[in-house]
């Protein structure tokens, strides 16, 4: 009696086709934390989380900066989850290229799409193709190990660079390049990027905003931690603050307490800087109008157009750019402006601004009878802004809807994963859970040394390797 | 009075919390999880011990909870199956414990760090009253306290925007 004779007998006698099934697109965090309170919320689901890298966990592995591993802290929460019975991890599974969405609705009760957003969004100017010009998404994936990423090109050998954009990645990748580098040996940052660090001659980075310091993107927890970071300056710009101080008070919590950590660190600004030290130096109301380059494209600099803010109201505030300019000198500048969702599969409504066309969760237009019911959360249906906490709560309440919807079906008729498994296996290799686990243990043997937590895999190829032994 | 209040408190949660932070392998080994809440699964020993607080749930549904001097609020709501996230596992990284404490005991908490009130800031629906509950250490003079958990942990308002009760 070979395996797959037991399988057949246990798909013809089981009762698995009374149970829903859900199938979630999509390892991350959104993905996970939806499963989760299915799982809670109904006695008897099965959930089968399909996902793209043979690894799982999104961007709490690959957008999570490595010096904040306390963020990280929600993978074991996932890995409790994901070793539950009824729960299924199958890495290494493209939607779109290795199995259709018309597929996946044939086979599950529901499929909830949390891929995401994974492509950054462009300036649109001149010469953002130059050498040294960097999506900050590719950077972050670069010192994080992201296999799309690892080949980056980052050339560390100047003096200045630019973050265009004012959000916490823009932030992060400011830390990165600014931290003490033995601040980051001990994280699990790639040993490619920490020897690219280590090498790095940056010594003044600039972060610059559009807007004003009462439209800054990032929060105040991660200012604070720039503004201390050890041997390093924060530089303000006087001129940028006129008026801020006096509308401190009549502004909301979170803005009053992020506005007037600022200003204390504006006002200790003239303490003098020494030598050693790294600079920070945010601006505000600057727009980049074009890279300039030298006569082998490689980025000398940045054109900034001077803004204004028009309207009385700040919430209404307009920024217009005026005819002045200033030339920021550079080597290296990231543009950190925010990302947008890819369209996987034809069969999905696609918002112009890149996400699927939702309400509160359900994907509007796509029901059709026999067919599983189609749901997003996360950046994928909200767009890609909010911290991990925003996602876990959108991640809830569409799980809730989802719950809704099929405690009205009166039977489940979809035997999930099992039914396309073989073609699914012609496709590509199918990392479970199991495979993860190795990659896992290869991971922290191999951090421990190094003397970090973890030294990732970056190469797909060789996590299979791993994964399949 | 408050200072040594303050002093008393931090030493006592000075044993649980900084001190694993401190020791980074521990984010990413599985087992150390299990050591996290441990001593909430213990019950009290005395009646000297015994703190009774009261969770309200965002339905209003109230969990009588007998706890101890020493108790962290987030693993004791996981005892008695209070839905309260925990995501970061009270290493001060998140907002899911986010809960608001009646007025009366507010004063009897030590003061949030910085860190906390910075997290605070990104909590949605914050109040004047609201705190993490990974932060609160259980002490005799919380005796009675009541902690209600926010009306929801979405964010997905416009700022101003009053969501109508469910």
């Amino acid at each position: 009696m070979n395996l797959k004779h037991l399988k057949m007998t246990f798909r013809l006698f089981s009762t698995y086709k009374n149970i829903p099934r859900v199938c979630v697109v999509g390892a991350g965090p959104a993905g996970f934390y939806a499963a989760m309170h299915l799982t809670k919320k109904l006695e008897n689901v099965h959930i089968d989380i399909i996902e793209k890298l043979p690894v799982p966990f999104g961007l709490v592995r690959y957008g999570v900066a490595p010096d904040h591993p306390e963020v990280k802290n929600v993978i074991n929460q996932f890995t409790k989850f994901a070793q539950q019975k009824n729960v299924n991890f199958y890495g290494n599974i493209t939607l779109g290229k290795d199995i259709s969405l018309l597929q996946l609705r044939e086979h599950y009760d529901a499929v909830l799409l949390t891929y995401g957003a994974d492509e950054d969004k462009t300036l649109g100017i001149e010469n953002e193709d130059a050498y040294n010009v960097l999506a900050a998404r590719n950077f972050v994936g670069w010192y994080n190990g992201h296999p799309r990423d690892k080949d980056l090109k980052v050339d560390l050998s100047g003096h200045t660079a630019a973050i265009l954009g004012q959000g916490n990645v823009a932030l992060d990748v400011a830390r990165i390049l600014l931290s003490p580098l033995d601040i980051l040996k001990k994280t699990d940052i790639t040993d490619y990027a920490l020897q690219a660090l280590a090498n790095s001659k940056i010594k003044e980075l600039y972060l610059v905003g559009r807007r004003g310091p009462l439209n800054v993107a990032f929060t105040i927890k991660e200012l604070r931690e720039q503004i201390k970071l050890e041997n390093c300056a924060t530089i303000w710009r006087k001129n940028d603050f006129i008026g801020v101080a006096e509308s401190v008070n009549s502004m909301p919590r979170p803005r009053k307490r992020l506005t007037e950590l600022m200003l204390k660190s504006l006002n200790e600004n003239t303490n003098t800087v020494n030598d050693n030290q790294k600079l920070f130096k945010p601006i505000f109301y600057r727009s980049p109008k074009k890279f300039l380059v030298n006569s082998e494209k490689h980025l000398t600099g940045i054109e900034l157009a001077c803004n204004v803010l028009t309207g009385d109201k700040i919430e209404d505030q307009k920024c217009v750019s005026t005819k002045d300019s200033e030339i920021l000198n550079c080597s290296l500048a990231f543009r950190s402006i925010g990302y947008k969702s890819v369209k996987v599969d034809n069969d999905l409504p696609f918002s112009s601004n890149g996400v699927v066309i939702n309400e509160n969760g359900r994907v509007i237009n796509t029901d059709v009878s026999d067919l599983a019911k189609l749901y997003v959360a996360g950046w994928l249906g909200t767009g890609p802004v909010g911290v991990i906490l925003h996602t876990m709560s959108n991640a809830f309440q569409v799980a809730k809807l989802i719950c809704e919807d099929l405690k009205k079906q009166e039977n489940y008729k979809k035997g999930g994963f099992l039914e396309f498994k073989n073609i699914i296996n012609e496709k590509t290799s199918v990392i479970d859970w199991s495979g993860w686990e190795k990659i896992d243990k290869y991971e922290t043997e191999e951090g421990k040394k190094l003397g970090k937590p973890r030294e990732k895999i970056t190469c797909i190829e060789k996590m299979i390797q791993i994964a399949l032994t | 009075m408050f200072r040594t209040l303050n002093f008393f408190y931090k030493t006592r949660s000075m044993k649980t919390v900084p001190t694993l932070m401190r020791d980074q392998k521990k984010f990413f080994s599985l087992t150390s999880r299990l050591r996290h809440g441990e001593y909430e699964w213990q019950d009290p020993k005395s009646e000297d011990e015994v703190v009774n607080i009261v969770y309200i749930d965002k339905d209003g549904k109230k969990t009588n909870v007998r706890g101890k001097v020493g108790d962290n609020v987030l693993y004791l709501a996981h005892r008695y199956g209070v839905e309260m996230e925990g995501a970061c596992e009270a290493s001060l990284a998140c907002t899911t414990c986010h809960v608001y404490v009646k007025q009366d005991y507010l004063d009897k908490l030590t003061d949030p760090e910085e860190k906390e009130d910075d997290l605070l800031d990104m909590a949605p629906f914050l109040k004047e009253n609201s705190r993490l509950g990974c932060q609160i250490i259980l002490t005799k003079d919380m005796e009675g306290m009541e902690l209600i958990l926010p009306k929801a942990t979405r964010n997905f308002y416009v700022d101003g925007h009053k969501p109508a009760p469910h």
